[in-house]
């Protein structure tokens, strides 16, 4: 039996890729979670009538590109200095959206003290933060994230306590600064975890432009290459084993 | 004229600030200067000095080996920088707290009891303008005038009240000076 | 609207960026530069010109605050001393990967390591041969009274937006904490939004508007091959400045028998020795990098043909000289004299070493 033709008129239109995301073929991994943030983060821009008034901070890893897919003005900035980048571009333009996009290496291990201090300081930017557990650019190593008995390609044994820390649950910790408003922790491996998603990073952009304090976004996420699963192993991993390490929810505000 | 002169004494005893205004003064009389501190952990209640340069052309070194006047403070002071007085210079100090005089007999010796002048006038803060006024005394490079016009320019705006008496302490120290030898 | 005062080589930096349509400014406490960052917090430039100034955590962050200011067309400032500079590195690799203009002061102190908080010019290589990683320079400006570091903060603006680069003061314990007379010049306004996206648009992240694609600041390039075109085209920048900026002042150096080679404070002292000499009859002349990138290689170039000998004065054990060696092809001896970690020599000393090594000889 021949295929059935819709017809490509708007009302049969059920989905579009969002208006400010690029043509550039994504070089993410099937089964990644960095696509749909970045999609969300693009209709959101959009929905909010913020295109021309936005400004990104991109990290070192695997968001390294997201100024080739979002189109909107981006920096890219040092490996954890994002948000010391943010906070100038903040300041010097008050009127912006400003926002850094950046990994849990980035942030949580070599981007500590700028992460800390500008939340510490209340800078009016969203930080939306990207926690797989894991070193995804550089080949699947422990991160400061990385959950007790994960294997990577520097605990090949598991991740020890005794040896490596714990787990680093950067939200909580930042969720005590007074200059923080807004601290939540999102997924987006369910339809339903993304509209929820979508609905927390709105409410952070608008918390930056009324210049109520530093908001977080985090994204518990997948990374199937670095965990060596197919993205569908991948999704139920996150859903088994890292949400009750790392619990959905607002944390603050 | 040239003239390089050394202040030194105790952190705290307001040697950069009389400097300060020296330098300040030799700006309104229309000369190049120079004012260079040590600075840094001796500063605190270890030894402070400046080095203060008054020229009427363009002050090549800010930093000197030897000095046309030294103004010591304290014994340390005066161990270290008589040796570096030129000959026919001029070395001033307060006898306050210096146990050993001078010895030299190729430079001209002031000494002025700032200290205890000023503590009998009830503002000892004043000590160090009075002794100020003494080497304006004996080393006029800038005009009375002029002096009064680098004080003023040397406070902040919020200590204008103190302009008066320090302004007597400069007079007074003029007065007070003496040669020893 | 010239006004004259006595103010520290420190205080005068922040005044001459308030004074010049200064941005933001970054810093962190170390000494001896601390009166920059202290002197605008009294200043309060954000109530008056709107000039923003962040006391950073670091100055790994200060410079990463000067890289997003710089990405957006502002002017921005930051200073530290010699180990804040070592932390800072990264960032000026990344500014200049970037092609991003920003000023950075070093006040700079003896090493290394924590060192000491006294005078030091040791950190010349560090300034003009790198300091970061990569194939980069700095436009390095050298400074030796408190009128110069009035001026060259302007200068050092104009520089870094002329040629999309980022550029040093390189300055020391001397030049920031002495006080001498300076001229301050008329307050220039900020640049509005409207001139920054009107001079620097093609560039400069603002928010994209309608009328352009999006603009992208990044330093990271994933394909060898057009890394390496942007490596020349960086080179042919820096030849550019070379061919184009390179300032010294000369001193007595027409019949002059040996040049002394002296930059900031070191230049101020060496002034002093070329007195001296003339006082005993020794033709001594000075030459005085006013850029130490570019290097003034052409004038050491010339004098080689025709003086006995250099003498490189400088607070360190010696590395200028190597740039005057090969500026002066070798032709004649090259000495180096100078007192380090923190000791400033006096003009005594100095001439004292000119003399043991070339009229004693």
């Amino acid at each position: 039996m021949a295929a059935r033709e819709v017809a490509r008129t708007p009302e049969n239109k059920v989905y579009s890729k969002p208006r400010l995301l690029t043509d550039a073929v994504m070089h993410f991994c099937p089964g990644c979670s960095h696509g749909t943030i970045h999609k969300l983060i693009a209709e959101v821009i959009d929905e909010m009538g913020m295109e021309h008034e936005a400004i990104g901070i991109s990290p070192v890893g695997c968001g390294v590109l997201a100024y080739d897919y979002i189109d909107i003005d981006w920096v890219e900035a040092a490996h954890g200095r994002a948000a010391a980048v943010g906070t100038a571009i903040k300041r010097l333009n008050p009127s912006k959206l400003v926002f850094t996009y950046q990994g849990d290496g980035d942030l949580a291990a070599i981007g500590t003290g700028e992460t800390i201090h500008a939340c510490n300081r209340g800078e009016n930017i969203t930080i939306i933060y990207i926690n797989n557990a894991i070193y995804g650019m550089t080949g699947g190593q422990m991160a400061p994230t990385t959950l007790l008995g994960q294997r990577t390609a520097t605990t090949p044994q598991g991740r020890d306590a005794a040896q490596h820390g714990y787990p680093f649950k950067v939200g909580d910790m930042l969720a005590q600064l007074d200059g923080v408003c807004y601290v939540t922790r999102q997924s987006v491996h369910t339809p339903a975890s993304v509209r929820r998603a979508k609905k927390a990073l709105r409410k952070a952009f608008e918390n930056s432009m009324q210049q109520k304090g530093l908001s977080f976004v985090e994204f518990v996420s997948t990374c199937s290459s670095g965990w060596k699963m197919t993205p569908v192993e991948a999704n139920r991993w996150l859903a088994d084993q890292m949400l009750p390490v790392y619990p959905l929810g607002d944390i603050k505000g | 004229m040239k003239e390089e002169i050394i202040i030194a004494g105790f952190g705290g005893q307001g040697v950069l600030s009389m400097g300060k205004i020296l330098a300040y003064s030799g700006v309104m009389q229309g000369q190049e200067v120079s004012w260079m501190p040590s600075y840094g952990p001796e500063m605190r209640g270890g030894t402070a000095n400046v080095t203060v340069i008054l020229s009427d052309e363009r002050i090549s070194s800010p930093i000197v080996q030897d000095y046309d006047t030294a103004i010591v403070l304290n014994q340390q002071s005066m161990d270290k920088f008589e040796p570096r007085v030129k000959p026919g210079g001029v070395l001033i100090y307060d006898p306050n707290g210096i146990v050993r005089l001078p010895e030299r007999k190729d430079i001209r010796i002031y000494e002025i009891s700032a200290t205890e002048e000023a503590a009998r006038s009830g503002n000892i803060r004043v000590f160090n303008t009075m002794i100020l006024g003494g080497y304006l005394k004996v080393c006029p490079v800038v005009s009375f005038e002029n002096a009064c016009l680098g004080l003023k320019k040397s406070l902040p705006e919020r200590m204008a009240s103190l302009i008066p008496a320090n302004t007597a302490a400069l007079q007074r120290g003029m007065e007070i000076i003496r040669k020893i030898s | 609207m010239e006004e004259i005062r006595l103010m520290k080589g420190n205080e005068v930096i922040a005044e001459a960026a308030v004074r010049c349509g200064c941005d933001g400014y970054f810093g962190y406490p170390i000494t001896p530069q601390s009166e920059i960052l202290e002197t605008l917090s009294a200043m309060r430039p954000w109530e008056t010109t709107g000039m923003v100034v962040v006391q950073a955590e670091s100055e790994v962050a200060a410079i990463n605050m000067a890289y997003g200011g710089a990405s957006c067309g502002k002017r921005v400032m930051v200073s530290s001393s010699s180990p804040g500079i070592s932390l800072m590195c990264e960032g000026l690799s990344y500014l200049a990967g970037a092609e991003l203009p920003c000023l950075v002061v070093n006040v700079s102190r003896g090493g290394p390591g924590l060192g000491t908080i006294q005078p030091s010019q040791a950190d010349y290589f560090q300034a003009v041969k790198g300091g970061g990683h990569g194939d980069y320079h700095l436009i390095v400006l050298a400074p030796s009274s408190v009128q110069e570091m009035y001026d060259f903060v302007a200068w050092g603006f104009d520089l870094a937006f002329r040629y999309r680069n980022p550029v040093m003061i390189l300055s020391d314990g001397v030049i920031g904490q002495m006080m001498e007379k300076v001229v301050l010049t008329a307050p220039q306004a900020r640049w509005s939004d409207e001139q920054i996206a009107e001079m620097w648009g093609s560039w400069a992240v603002t928010g994209k508007p309608a009328s352009r694609s999006r603009n992208i600041i990044t330093s990271v390039e994933l394909d060898p091959l057009r890394q390496e075109r942007f490596n020349h085209k960086l080179t042919e920048k820096y030849r550019t400045i070379c061919e184009r900026e390179a300032r010294c002042e000369m001193v007595g150096c027409e019949d002059a028998d040996y040049v002394i080679v002296a930059y900031g404070s070191s230049a101020r002292i060496s002034q002093k020795v070329v007195e001296l000499a003339a006082e005993e009859g020794v033709k001594v002349g000075l030459l005085r990098p006013i850029t130490l990138y570019p290097f003034p290689e052409r004038e050491i170039e010339r004098l080689s043909h025709r003086v006995k000998g250099f003498l490189s004065v400088e607070m360190s054990m010696g590395q200028m000289i190597e740039d005057v060696k090969l500026a002066s092809r070798c032709r004649v001896s090259v000495h180096h004299f100078g007192r380090t970690g923190g000791v400033i020599h006096t003009p005594t000393e100095v001439y004292e070493a000119l003399k043991s090594n070339f009229l004693q000889k």
